[in-house]
């Protein structure tokens, strides 16, 4: 395979994949029982996915830990916008302090 | 629920508006991603092309994380896959909303589907039905920052040159954390961010790749399935 086959190749796969998982839920929606505790179970799922993927990056070190704090006491109050605002601002500067 | 009927155009006004936080926070991501695709040996047209057909921002980065020349595409296609697991769960979250989508566009939104157009679309059900008008307001968007951006990197190269300086690395953390609020419903959420954020900082640690996510949102469903339930709501 040439460079260039193996790049289109990886992302033609790349592609068919996130297709396949994102269809995947679409399909086997209607075997999934819509209460009792597989409701709850979905019900809790898009806080349970956003804060697994950010987990590690938000608990990095002190300095992101700091920020972190400040980006959900921001979020308690503010719009999108400002939230993500104050956590590049706030990460920034406790970078430069705590390392 | 309310149910506020108003135009399709002011549907995916009110769409855009939404996104439009995420969408300013995507581009420097998008400059990003396109450096590094550029590194690792990519074109433009190959990354503007993998923007346009993946449309998933953290496999996007993985696999350019793990890039090699030439592309092990199998290799790729699997850290994908494992990345990507967390969307059969929340395309099945979705589904219950589509109610209003013909055929075409169900598996149009399904391919749109990235995290942050998932999250102000399962947000905005909550307030009232879901309509095509508002996805699609919502999701292209952000969709056409992300093409655009990821291929203005891959011409441009290391305009950034070291983000974590910038706290741009921080972006996606601070856009995520926003949208979680959206979702917050009291000592339930509470209890269910804890299992998550520890079931993914463990995995984190111990395991390669993106296990982490998997397990995390797996601990943080568990979790609120094993919580005491209410009486059955609406």
């Amino acid at each position: 395979m040439t460079p260039e086959l193996a790049t289109w190749a990886a992302i033609a796969a790349m592609a068919a994949v996130t297709f396949a998982t994102r269809a995947a839920g679409l399909l086997l929606a209607h075997r999934i029982p819509q209460q009792g505790r597989t409701r709850a179970a979905l019900d809790a799922l898009p806080a349970a996915v956003l804060i697994a993927v950010i987990a590690p990056a938000a608990t990095a070190g002190p300095a992101e830990i700091a920020a972190m704090v400040l980006t959900v006491l921001a979020a308690s109050r503010l719009p999108l916008l400002a939230v993500v605002a104050v956590g590049v601002v706030s990460v920034t500067v406790l970078r430069r302090f705590l390392g | 629920m309310t149910t506020l009927e108003t135009s399709p155009w002011r549907q995916a006004a009110a769409g855009a508006l939404t996104i439009a936080p995420a969408a300013v926070a995507v581009v420097p991501f998008g400059l990003i991603l396109g450096a590094n695709a550029a590194e690792k040996g990519l074109s433009a047209f190959e990354t503007a092309t993998m923007s346009a057909t993946v449309f998933a921002g953290s496999a996007q980065f993985l696999a350019i994380d793990l890039w090699t020349s030439p592309a092990a595409w199998a290799a790729l296609a699997f850290a994908t896959l494992l990345i990507n697991l967390r969307h059969v769960l929340m395309g099945a979250s979705l589904a219950r909303r589509l109610g209003r989508f013909g055929p075409g566009t169900r598996w149009l939104a399904v391919f749109l589907m990235a995290d942050e157009i998932w999250a102000v679309a399962e947000h905005r059900a909550l307030q009232q039905p879901l309509t095509p008008a508002f996805y699609l307001g919502a999701a292209l968007p952000l969709y056409a920052n992300w093409v655009v951006t990821t291929t203005a990197g891959a011409m441009l190269g290391g305009l950034i040159e070291d983000p974590a300086a910038w706290g741009f690395d921080f972006a996606f953390t601070a856009v995520f954390i926003g949208l979680v609020a959206g979702f917050w419903r009291g000592r339930t959420t509470l209890v269910v961010a804890c299992a998550s954020a520890a079931g993914a900082i463990l995995a984190h640690k111990f395991l390669p790749g993106a296990w982490y996510v998997v397990i995390g949102a797996g601990c943080g469903v568990t979790v609120a399935a094993l919580l005491p339930q209410r009486a059955p709501g609406p």
